[in-house]
């Protein structure tokens, strides 16, 4: 199987990285692809795409990226934030696209409570699931 | 590491008052035994525990402000947070209001509350300890000493990340240690130290918080802990209700618990230190 990639200059800056990036005021194209945020992220194992790719994808103007559970799996520690040689907090655009989905009707991870949940739990859980 | 200070105004948030109350308990005795004043905010809201990632809900952001409001109208320049979310909560929206159009529109928003004028400094009791009081002064001022014990703080995220609000290096935090090492115990950095326990996803994915869990006790397990000290009330629930059950429980308590123990006379011994030797040869030595 072959798979083509079309970079063409109406795809790139393409309104959906715009929003993107002005949701999380940080710049996709800063990001050079050295992968070190995959690296080093606790969750990865659990993302459909890794957070460098689901940055490619933001490069790429690609929407099919807020159909992916990456943004769900990340618990924004923010290990990427601090790792990162260019500067993006990916933990931000990770939010952007959870805040997108969610406004786009788009279904979040679900909760799954339990009686002895602290309420810091069910605040933190409830803000990541909610816009 | 001069005069203490004398006071300084205090936000409990949700956790203190309930599953982490031996923390708050704990680290007030210790300060008044180190003379600060601390004055609890007379009303005080949620701060939010997450803090918000993205630019355009200033919503939430107007929990954390009220917050600050109340300090201000008490007049008090500083608040202190025991729990490392609400410290970076209210750190980060601090920051984040810096911004004069942002905190015009919050201050809109909040006509039922004074404006919020900005310049309140949230302090987590950490930088308190180590900064103002000095660990050497602590080390002064301690009733019994942990003896040696193996103790190995977990920082978790909050504390640390962002960079621009964390209270030590993110990558090679020493806080917790040398404050442990003042209070006469073996630090002992492991490398999980600082590595997330899975945060709010309890509430969506507990089984990845079990991985996590699992690791960071492992790392401590394998560093030779006999006591793992927290300062975040959600990191100690997660690493309690998701140790795997075949791992055996290593202790686990608050750093407030830790601080009335070395500093207050007769202070009871919190339950996770009964069983260890340590624990019974500074009870006899406080006797």
């Amino acid at each position: 199987m072959t798979t083509m990639l079309v970079l063409s200059a109406r795809t790139l800056h393409a309104p959906f990285a715009r929003r993107v990036e002005e949701l999380s005021g940080q710049n996709p194209y800063a990001c050079y692809q050295c992968g070190k945020c995959s690296a080093g992220c606790l969750f990865a194992d659990h993302m459909d795409a890794l957070p460098n790719q689901v940055l490619r994808l933001v490069q790429l103007g690609d929407e099919s990226v807020l159909d992916l559970n990456a943004p769900w799996a990340c618990a924004a520690c923010l290990a990427c934030e601090v790792r990162c040689p260019r500067g993006v907090d990916i933990a931000r655009t990770m939010e952007a696209l959870r805040q997108l989905a969610l406004r786009a009707g788009r279904q979040p991870a679900a909760l799954r409570l339990e009686p002895d949940h602290p309420q810091i739990a069910l605040v933190g859980a409830t803000r990541k699931v909610t816009s | 590491m001069s005069a203490a200070p004398t006071r300084i105004a205090y936000f409990p948030g949700c956790a203190m008052k309930d599953q982490a109350r031996p923390y708050e308990e704990g680290a007030l005795a210790a300060l008044a035994a180190l003379g600060v004043e601390v004055l609890e905010l007379p009303r005080w809201n949620c701060c939010g525990t997450v803090y918000s990632l993205s630019q355009d809900d200033l919503m939430r952001h107007v929990g954390p402000v009220r917050n600050l409001v109340r300090a201000q109208t008490m007049g008090e320049p500083r608040l202190l947070t025991l729990c490392a979310m609400c410290y970076a909560t209210l750190a980060r929206s601090e920051r984040f209001v810096r911004e004069p159009e942002r905190l015009a529109r919050i201050n809109a928003f909040m006509d039922d509350e004074p404006d919020y004028l900005g310049g309140v400094r949230v302090v987590h009791l950490l930088e308190l300890l180590r900064d103002e009081i000095g660990f050497q002064a602590l080390a002064a001022k301690t009733v019994r000493s942990l003896d040696g014990l193996r103790v190995a703080p977990y920082y978790g995220c909050t504390l640390l990340r962002p960079r621009a609000i964390g209270v030590d290096d993110p990558d090679m935090p020493t806080v917790m240690e040398d404050l442990a090492a003042a209070l006469g115990a073996t630090p002992v950095p492991f490398a999980e130290r600082g590595e997330c326990c899975g945060s709010f996803l309890t509430a969506t994915s507990p089984e990845v918080v079990q991985e996590r869990t699992g690791r960071i006790l492992a790392s401590a397990r394998a560093a030779g802990a006999e006591l793992i000290v927290t300062s975040c009330p959600l990191c100690q629930y997660n690493l309690g209700a998701h140790r795997p059950p075949a791992m055996p429980e290593t202790p686990m308590v608050y750093l407030g618990e830790l601080l009335a123990w070395a500093l207050i006379e007769g202070a009871c011994v919190p339950e996770p230190l009964r069983s260890l030797p340590a624990a019974d040869a500074c009870m006899g030595a406080s006797a």
